[in-house]
């Protein structure tokens, strides 16, 4: 890496450095550009729906207007609270274990379990939380819904608490220890609060993930017409109701898909806002 | 700061919770997509006026036929009968019989997308059998254009387009051709999913005709609804008799006709390419599936008045949503049969 | 381990014998228990997936055993079922959407962590992390409307103009495609590339890129030659996240792909994949033959899943890396 600025060859690693730096720009530019095309196209062809009675009205029949998706949006936070208490717990806490507890024949176990894990299709872990839950029960529910939704969390939540946990300098660990903390006094105080920004976007990057994820819960789940009260009955969700509407024949059902798809969007937009605006104290990375 | 979000998250269940109405048992369905529309016009309104609760989903007439005989739902639905093992499996797992009831009648259209082509085009029951076979692969093949004169067809390489999904409608499409077509009988067969010797598979009536919307030289088979609310163009098809019959509510009810003077007490019939001049021959009832007996009278009168309903009132809503309603005979003698359910 | 003693070293005098309870106080034994016991539920319960996908799958596995991988046609009618269609088609979209994605999304990550200033980046990341809660459905529904034309009409001539030659760019193209159903994972693994290789980027001490810098080496130099291979386990790690989504994902690829169960070499021919299938059938499948071949795949895709994943391990492990921490 020798080479003075000026001299020709360092003149080349500069253009270089230029062209690439330049590139990312474009990939970021790109990335973002296709974002704001897939918001507008929701806004687009979904926002004329988007009025009062869309969040506090039940669905209409078609062809009727006036109707809303009160229960879908409910629904969705309802399954959404389960699946969190399920994901968060297990994937983080596990994901503590991972990285500061086990040795490296169990890291690799988990990690490879892991992503075994995730990558199993959405229909399958909706199959499997049937047989397990619906079945036994003999009727859908939201609990078998967010059981199906907190099982695709863990996944994530795990491996990239390990990843964030483990990217704390070593430096720090020790000035813990050297202070007498004991190992879990060291995790707790020091460890976690010095990854925590990573382990809140890994958290938030999985919830947004299942927000959006419809064929785990056509059976589990199940949809409703109605409000569903309590969490033993089938209850209505924003993707089940975006599919079920998508692929219909008529007009407004299409139109309330799309204003539904954009809904869960700013759903997940909040949550996201209000985690990090209230958790968005301690130690961020350093740059 | 604590404080806020236990104060947050204590809010947050309040509310949740406070949507605990006491409801009074819900009704649940599964099963056929090709109904939903009318279904979910139906089960409001009933709902409404009865003061309860009959939540149906289309999760697929399968997965339907399943969820019933699983005793997960209070009563499945679908596009086509329950053949003897489903019903015999139903039987053996709930101690009960299983009742199919129709409810409306649906029609399945070739529609298409040829490029210059504005006409209504016209297919044999050959044509139709050998494009979906691969045997016919360009648009201006005899069996095509011979039954079209004075239509300019060009000479491209037709584009198959099928549903990939299993679907009631597949069924429907493919009992038409295996009742018309031997080598289609013996080669694929009919079944709510086939393997199609050629063409793409679309996702829905949607992907279906999305595809052939989007793509030039294209066919595929929709149900009538998604045509005529699509506006796409749609073929003429030949029935038994011969004739060249555009599907609608009329030339539907026509085929149901011809086939209720022989209705089998149990519902369960195919009336597929029928006789009757008038008939259109790519048709089909769907139907509601009922379990003979059910321990919650509440459950158990509700559904039974909401036959009865369906029946009667129900019918007149049909043709607004293009379904065609059940033909008198039908009527009559599912009103009869109500009383099997205990 | 060390650091225990270490702690025990640095606490100071203690007294000789330390009671169980003690030492149960001090936590360390808890901890080490309930972190076990939350992370060994992922084994728990990866094992009972395993479990019930192979017990519902015994009619297909016992009628036709080891030629279910090698077989080329699913017929529901006749009750014939192969996989190989659909495992062929599972990875061509999976290597496509990588290969299309992780460039985009760590040349996005790279931008957004060195060279964004603070506050865009952060609001740039929280906007591409909403990327991933968009339904698939919709996914699907622009994928038809919008990746679809365009591959047909665009960008597959172009494809075949310049590069025609390659068995990978010929033949006709409906705009249903591997390329298609490529492009739409592509843009749906992208926000999980960005957002975990920017917090690992940014984890990076500044020290690292001061030193590369201080030796004179470019902007970029230091970022890919110091920065980027220190954060590497975490990049590899949201590849391997990426990889899994685009294996497993159902609806969006089904509305793209052509569902033709196929096998060819082009990419702009029509294709298939397990996950698409599985949901495609699943809800109407009769008969518990065909179900439980749907079933059998879901197993199959596990199959192909752990062989990935341990391919890709056996990548890094060879392409062993320096810095960072493990």
């Amino acid at each position: 890496m020798s080479g003075w600025a000026g001299s020709g060859h360092g003149r080349y690693r500069k253009v270089v450095s230029y062209l690439m730096l330049g590139g990312t720009a474009l990939c970021a530019l790109l990335v973002v550009g296709v974002l704001f095309f897939i918001l507008g196209s929701l806004v687009w062809k979904g926002g004329s729906d988007i009025n009062l009675n869309f969040f506090t009205k039940l669905p209409t029949p078609v062809g009727v207007t006036g109707g809303g998706m009160a229960n879908a949006i409910v629904g969705s936070m309802k399954l959404l609270l389960l699946a969190s208490l399920i994901g968060v717990p297990f994937g983080v806490v596990g994901g503590i274990y991972m990285a500061e507890f086990g040795g490296k024949v169990s890291a690799f176990v988990l990690q490879y379990t892991a992503d075994l894990l995730n990558g199993v299709p959405s229909i399958v872990i909706g199959i499997f939380a049937y047989s397990l839950i619906v079945l036994r029960m003999k009727h859908f529910s939201a609990i078998a819904g967010g059981f199906a939704l907190g099982i695709m969390m863990i996944p994530v939540t795990l491996r990239s608490t390990e990843q964030f946990l483990r990217s704390v300098p070593v430096a720090m660990r020790e000035a813990a220890m050297a202070l007498g903390a004991s190992k879990w006094k060291t995790i707790v105080s020091v460890v976690v609060p010095a990854a925590y920004r990573g382990i809140l976007t890994a958290i938030l990057l999985s919830l947004a993930r299942v927000a959006g994820e419809t064929a785990p819960l056509l059976f589990t789940a199940f949809n409703n017409r109605f409000w569903s009260p309590g969490w033993n009955q089938p209850i209505a969700s924003l993707p089940v109701v975006v599919y079920t509407y998508g692929i219909s024949a008529y007009e407004d059902w299409h139109r309330q898909a799309w204003a539904a798809g954009l809904v869960l969007l700013g759903m997940v937009l909040l949550t996201n806002i209000i985690a990090r605006a209230i958790l968005s104290r301690g130690i961020s990375a350093p740059r | 700061m604590k404080k806020i979000l236990t104060g947050l998250l204590v809010l947050g269940m309040v509310f949740v919770f406070a949507i605990a109405i006491a409801a009074q048992g819900q009704l649940t369905g599964a099963g056929a997509t090709f109904p939903y529309p009318i279904y979910s016009k139906w089960f409001d309104v009933y709902s409404k006026m009865k003061n309860v609760q009959i939540n149906y989903q289309s999760v697929g007439s399968g997965a339907g036929i399943r969820q019933v005989t699983a005793g997960t739902v209070d009563f499945g639905a679908s596009d086509g009968p329950m053949t003897d093992e489903q019903i015999a499996t139903f039987e053996k797992g709930r101690g009960t019989a299983i009742y199919h009831f129709p409810t409306v009648l649906g029609a399945v259209v070739p529609t298409y997308n040829i490029p210059g082509v504005n006409a209504s085009l016209k297919f044999t029951q050959k044509a139709i059998a050998d494009i979906y076979l691969g045997k016919i692969t360009k648009w201006n093949d005899g069996e095509i254009s011979k039954a079209n004169p004075g239509v300019n067809l060009p000479g491209d390489d037709i584009v198959v387009v099928h549903r990939s999904d299993g679907s009631g409608t597949t069924y429907i499409f493919t009992d038409f051709l295996s009742k018309v077509s031997e080598e289609w009988k013996s080669k694929v067969g009919k079944n709510t999913s086939v393997n199609w010797p050629v063409g793409l598979g679309g996702k829905g009536n949607e992907g279906v005709s999305g595809l052939v919307q989007q793509t030039p030289d294209a066919i595929g088979y929709v149900e009538l609804i998604y045509a005529l609310q699509t506006k796409q163009p749609f073929g003429d098809v030949q029935n038994s008799s011969g004739a060249f019959v555009r599907a609608s509510l009329e030339t539907t009810t026509a085929a149901a006709a011809a086939a209720a003077k022989d209705m089998p007490a149990d519902f369960r019939v195919s009336i597929t390419n029928p006789s009757g001049k008038t008939a259109y021959p790519i048709c089909s009832f769907t139907w509601l599936l009922i379990p003979g007996k059910i321990a919650d009278a509440g459950k158990r009168e509700t559904l039974k008045g909401f036959l009865r309903w369906m029946l009667a009132e129900g019918q007149k809503d049909t043709e607004a949503l293009y379904y065609a309603p059940l033909p008198k005979q039908v009527v009559e003698q599912e009103l009869k049969a109500i009383s099997k359910i205990q | 381990m060390t650091t225990a003693a270490t702690a025990e070293m640095g606490a100071g005098p203690k007294p000789a014998s330390r009671s169980f309870f003690a030492r149960l106080l001090q936590g360390d034994q808890v901890a080490h228990a309930i972190t076990f016991v939350a992370a060994a539920t992922i084994l728990l319960i990866t094992t009972m997936l395993v479990v019930v996908l192979w017990n519902n799958s015994a009619l297909p596995r016992a009628k036709f055993g080891l030629s279910f991988f090698i077989g080329r046609v699913w017929d529901p009618v006749s009750g014939q079922f192969g996989a190989l269609p659909f495992v062929y088609g599972t990875l061509v979209t999976t290597a496509v959407s990588l290969v299309l994605g992780v460039p985009l999304g760590l040349g996005a990550a790279i931008f957004l962590a060195e060279l964004a200033p603070p506050k865009i980046s952060d609001s740039l990341t929280f906007v591409i992390e909403l990327l991933a809660a968009v339904p698939s459905v919709i996914y699907g529904l622009l994928g038809i409307f919008l990746v679809v034309p365009f591959v047909r009409t665009t960008l597959a001539p172009a494809l075949k103009h310049t590069l025609g030659f390659l068995p990978l760019f010929q033949g006709p193209c409906y705009g249903v495609s591997f390329l298609a159903a490529g492009l739409v994972l592509a843009i749906m693994i992208v926000p999980f590339i960005v957002s975990v290789s920017r917090e690992v980027l940014l984890a990076v001490p500044t020290d690292q890129r001061e030193a590369a810098l201080s030796l004179g080496s470019t902007r970029w130099e230091s970022t890919w030659k110091v920065v980027v291979p220190f954060a590497l386990p975490g990049v590899l790690g949201s590849v391997f996240l990426a990889m899994a989504r685009a294996l497993g994902e159902t609806m969006a690829v089904t509305m793209v792909v052509g569902n033709v169960p196929d096998i060819k070499a082009s990419l702009l021919a029509p294709g298939y994949s397990i996950a698409a299938v599985i949901a495609n059938e699943f809800t109407e499948a009769t008969g518990d033959l065909y179900l439980q071949a749907l079933i059998e795949l879901g197993l199959v895709l596990f199959l192909v899943t752990f062989i990935l994943n341990g391919l890709a391990r056996l990548l890094i492990l060879v392409t062993s890396q320096r810095g960072g921490t493990t």
